[in-house]
This record gives C-alpha cells, sequence and structure tokens, in this order.
C-alpha cells in the first residue's frame, strides 16, 4: 500500500481537482481509500457524494473549568497562563474557552484544586463509501485547536481501512499552509505530488511547502496547474525543479471544465474529456509508476 | 479600527483583496493622519511582501519556550511527564526526554518540577518584519519551514504592532490564513468587522459557511462578503448571503487580465487602476459595517 499526499503551500492552487481526478482514474485500476486531510475546510465529499457510513466525535484536548464557588480568588491562573485565557471581571476568574491552550498549568497551579479540565469536543470524523472507493473525512469544529490530531487521525483511520480492504493506494488531500496540519498530512507518506500555480505567491509557497516535505524526509514532486496563466512563471517553476532535481509532472491547462466540474458534483476526469482532463491522465501516467506499481 | 480579511476556502483572493484595500487607504490618508498598516498574519504563506515591497526597518525574532531538564538535578519522579498535556515529555527511569516539536510552550513542567530541574529556553520558530512601504506601515509574521504553531507568530505580529502604536486611531488591515482553525481565530482576535473571500462555487460556498460560523458566531465579529471570480454562472453564494442578512461589499470578475496582474505581484488597484472606485466603495462600506456595530 502506497500513500500519495496531495499539497501546494498556496490556497487554492488546485489540490482538489487533482484529487478527485487521481482517484478517479486510480479507482478504474484498483482499489484505493481517500482520506481528506483539510479538516477546516474539508472540500473533497463535494465532488465525491459520500454515503456516511460511520461517524465518531472527536475529542482533540481538553479546556479548564474554574468552580467559582471554590475559588478564592488568589489570581495564579491568571499568572501561570500564558495564552491569555484566564479573565478577571470584579474579581470573579472565568476562562475564555476559546483562547484556552488545554495546558493544564492553571489546574496543577491553583492551591484552593478549583480548575477542571474538561474534554473539548473539537469535531468530527467519518467514514464513508462514495463510488471511487472509501473516504475518510472529517470536520474541525469553527475555531477549534488540535487540526493536527484530527488529521493524524483521519491518516490513522485511512491506513487502518486501506490494510483492512488489501487496497492498493491511500490519497490524501491536503491543507493550505505548511503548520501542524500539513505536518500531520505529509510525515509518512511514500510521495508528496505539490501542485503549483504560476503566480509570485504560488511560487514562494511552493519553496515552503517543498521545505517541510524535506524536513520530513517525504520525496516530492511537483505540477504546474494553470500553467498559461503566466507562461513565463511556469518556465522558472520548471527550472526552480531541474535546479533542485525535483521530477516536474507536467503542466496542467486553464480549462472551465475544472469549475463546470465541480458544479456538477464530478471529477474533471468523468465530466469532460477536454485538455484538463488529457492533461491528469498524462499525469497519473507518470505519478503511477512513481508509487512503485 | 481594525479589519481583517479572512476566508475559510484557500485562494480565493484575501491578498488580492487586502493589498488593494490598504493601498487605497494609504492614498486617502493626509498629512496629519497616522498611516494605515497592512498586516500580513499568513504566516505559513505570507505574500504581502510580494506585492507591496516594503523598506524593512526592522526584524524580530518570535521564539517559543521550550523546557531543557538539567540531568544533574532531575529525580526522575516523573511529574513534568504527568503534567505535559501535549505528550512533549517522557520520563523514563533514568531518562529525562523533551520532544520540543511536540511543546506548547505552557511552562508547567518547570513549574510544576519538585526538583528545581527544568529551566526554559527559547527556541526560534519564525520572525516578525516591520517596514513602511507606499504610504503604508508593513507587517509580516512568518512561520519557520518545519514548525507546527501557527499562532504564535500571529500573536507576535499583533502585539509588535501594537507596541509600536500602529493601532491607535489610524486604520489596521490584517490579510488572515485561509482556513477555521486557531490561527484564523488569532487573526480575526479583536477586529472591529471582517470580510470573508469567497468564490460563487460549491467549495467556495462551503467553506463561505464555515467562515460565517468563525468570525459571526463564534467571534461575534461584524461580517460583510467579497465574491471574487464572479463569472455570474453559480448564484448560490449570493442567495446564502441574502439569506443570511450577509451584505455582499466587493464583487470582482472572472478575468484573465486580474489573474495575469496577480501572477506577476502587481496590486490590483495598480496594474488595473479601472477597480479603484470598487475598492474604494468597498473601503467604505467596510468601515461604515465595523462603525456600527461600535458600542
Amino acid at each position: 500500500m502506497k500513500q500519495l499526499v496531495v499539497l501546494g503551500g498556496k490556497g487554492g492552487t488546485g489540490k482538489t481537482t487533482v484529487v478527485a481526478a487521481l482517484a478517479q482514474l486510480m479507482a478504474t485500476e484498483g482499489r484505493l481509500v481517500l482520506a481528506d486531510a483539510d479538516v477546516d475546510a474539508p472540500n473533497l465529499g463535494l465532488l465525491l457524494a459520500p454515503e456516511v457510513l460511520y461517524g465518531e466525535r472527536f475529542v482533540g484536548g481538553s479546556e479548564a473549568v474554574i468552580d467559582e464557588t471554590a475559588c478564592i480568588g488568589c489570581g495564579t491562573c491568571q499568572d501561570v497562563c500564558r495564552y491569555d485565557a484566564v479573565l478577571a471581571t470584579d474579581g470573579v476568574y472565568t476562562v475564555d474557552a476559546i483562547a484556552c491552550e488545554g495546558c493544564a498549568a492553571c489546574h496543577y497551579a491553583c492551591p484552593a484544586g478549583c480548575i477542571d479540565m474538561e474534554p473539548a469536543e473539537s469535531g468530527e470524523w467519518y467514514r464513508s463509501m462514495t463510488r471511487l472507493g472509501d473516504l475518510v473525512h472529517a470536520r474541525l469544529f469553527a475555531g477549534q485547536e488540535n487540526s493536527g490530531k484530527l488529521v493524524s487521525l483521519v491518516r490513522h483511520q485511512a491506513q487502518v481501512l486501506a490494510q483492512d480492504r488489501d487496497a492498493r493506494w491511500v490519497l490524501i488531500d491536503g491543507s493550505p499552509g505548511i503548520g501542524c496540519p500539513v505536518i500531520a498530512a505529509v510525515t509518512g507518506a511514500d510521495l508528496a505530488l505539490m501542485v503549483a500555480e504560476p503566480t509570485v505567491s504560488g511560487q514562494h509557497d511552493l519553496d515552503r511547502v517543498l521545505g517541510v516535505a524535506a524536513h520530513f524526509r517525504v520525496p516530492a514532486a511537483v505540477v504546474i496547474n494553470k500553467g498559461d496563466i503566466n507562461p513565463g512563471r511556469s518556465a522558472e517553476i520548471e527550472a526552480y525543479c531541474r535546479e533542485r532535481d525535483l521530477p516536474m509532472l507536467g503542466v496542467l491547462p486553464y480549462d472551465d471544465a475544472a469549475m463546470a466540474a465541480m458544479r456538477q458534483g464530478r471529477t474533471v476526469t468523468e465530466a469532460s474529456d477536454g485538455p484538463l482532463a488529457q492533461a491528469l491522465r498524462g499525469l497519473w501516467a507518470v505519478l503511477k509508476p512513481m508509487l512503485g506499481q | 479600527m481594525r479589519l481583517v480579511i479572512a476566508s475559510g476556502k484557500g485562494g480565493t483572493g484575501k491578498t488580492l483583496v487586502a493589498t488593494s484595500l490598504a493601498l487605497v487607504a494609504a492614498e486617502r490618508a493626509t498629512g496629519s493622519d497616522a498611516l494605515p498598516a497592512l498586516l500580513d498574519a499568513d504566516v505559513e504563506a505570507p505574500n504581502v511582501a510580494l506585492f507591496v515591497r516594503a523598506e524593512v526597518s526592522e526584524t524580530v525574532a518570535v521564539e517559543r519556550l521550550v523546557p531543557v531538564v538539567n540531568a544533574a538535578l532531575c529525580t526522575h519522579c516523573g511529574r513534568c511527564a504527568e503534567v505535559c498535556q501535549f505528550n512533549a515529555i517522557a520520563a523514563l527511569p533514568t531518562q529525562t526526554l523533551v520532544f520540543a516539536e511536540l511543546c506548547h510552550g505552557c511552562g508547567s513542567c518547570a513549574l510544576q518540577c519538585p526538583a528545581g530541574a527544568i529551566t526554559e529556553e527559547p527556541q526560534p520558530m519564525g520572525r516578525v518584519t516591520l517596514g513602511q512601504a507606499a504610504g503604508l506601515r508593513l507587517g509580516e509574521g512568518e512561520l519557520q519551514v518545519g514548525e507546527a504553531m501557527a499562532t504564535p507568530v500571529i500573536r507576535a505580529l499583533k502585539h509588535e504592532a501594537q507596541r509600536r502604536g500602529w493601532d491607535g486611531e489610524a486604520l489596521t488591515i490584517i490579510d488572515a490564513p485561509p482556513g477555521t482553525a486557531c490561527p484564523v481565530i488569532e487573526a480575526l482576535r479583536g477586529a472591529d468587522a471582517a470580510l470573508l473571500v469567497t468564490e460563487p462555487t460549491p467549495f467556495g460556498l462551503h467553506d463561505l459557511r464555515m467562515a460565517v460560523e468563525v468570525a459571526r458566531d463564534v467571534l461575534g465579529l461584524p461580517v460583510g462578503v467579497a465574491i471574487n471570480r464572479d463569472d455570474g454562472g453559480d448564484g448560490s453564494v449570493a442567495a446564502y448571503c441574502a439569506q443570511e442578512g450577509l451584505p455582499v461589499l466587493l464583487r470582482l470578475p472572472l478575468e484573465r487580465e486580474i489573474a495575469a496582474a496577480y501572477s506577476d505581484g502587481q496590486p490590483l488597484v495598480t496594474a488595473l487602476p479601472r477597480y479603484r472606485p470598487t475598492f474604494e466603495a468597498a473601503l467604505d462600506a467596510l468601515l461604515a459595517l465595523a462603525e456600527e456595530a461600535q458600542p
């Protein structure tokens, strides 16, 4: 079983569009398990109409709660909190649940023993069936922490399922950026496919996310999306990859078919046989041998 | 006045909108006004500086405190590992290991160690850059590659700007990270209004709903919407806004010229001045929205 994660650094470069098309192409050749690791903006399900078979609450951490009746008003909790999460109004101490990091420093420091740590339900994860195979996905509740932990859970459940199903591939749709959810999505993958955009921001953010893959020793390859928006910058990214010996797997064209397919809730390769669909087929043809099969 | 430009989905055009709004605000500020500030709080992928080139005047290191165990004093009682909520310390019978990458820097282990064997040492995790350009104050937070936590860098950026009195009477525009998790909360906290940038697609609508939950429902901020790449093909975002009573304060069409200017790092109002009135009107509307909500 091989795990492919799709990342981009910058948001909106086309990660989910590429993942959905690759999933459709993989599904014609073997069994795969999909994992949507963009838990604070999960969009893969919008293209795959998942039927949820199992769902569970996710408790990512805990938050401090002060028992006002036992509080002696000493303010120790506020002194030890490094997240400005303890508020004092007229001598009454309360915890701002949104700011609370769940570190329990106040709980252990409180001389009156009146601060409890209560489990914080911060999301939900699901196991679903789609027309292309199994999908493990999740939803982080608004403004919650621990998105990295939830991504790790999604990854773990996808791997367990892939072993059960004897799947050939686990295909992971990552999130933008380089922080904890991206680190959780990339760690232990066999290959990271970076979807890059030929813009100054795209180039800048590609460099950073490649740094994350290298840091965690995951081999990376690059595909350029909407290359014809700026052919000069597209060529610069190709040169950048050549200099670093990074596999450049192709240039996908801008194609209205991407938006049209999204609006129909289909993958580009299901909805169209145009230039983008063909380029995505070409991408899978070069990607497949890299996954060792 | 602090305005935050945010979005659920990435790549909807936050930086495009934030830079042009800030440039329009800079043009308007007269001699006696304090300079408006533009803060890039998308610290995982900070891109504002690619569009508005700043003369950097100061760089401040952002550090986090990680515990260091003095082996000579450690009694291997295991209290530090017990109080750590993030599994960042493993207390073995003869050795205490710290996994710095898991540490949230809360300091609880050092406080609780009965032998006083734990000190905290700063470890670099990013930086804040401060400067000026085109009648604007510019601040940028940057998370170091390999570091997991964006929130402390965003907090440091806001803190450094505040410390220099950038907030005061002047306008501050913050370019937020995408998503709806803790870094977005940190960028939005203390704002007077939020402009949520989206696109008229099913992905755009889905993620806008999540962003509205964060900005309006959790944080209670006045919220306006910007619809980018509007090709007139999908009315569901506009219908959602009407139904929720969310004002659409800015609309930008799906145009190759806009994408081309963006791809080369040109702010939209500089490359295509015909959009200046659009941004002036959007800035006025956003300021009015924020003012209406003032106590």
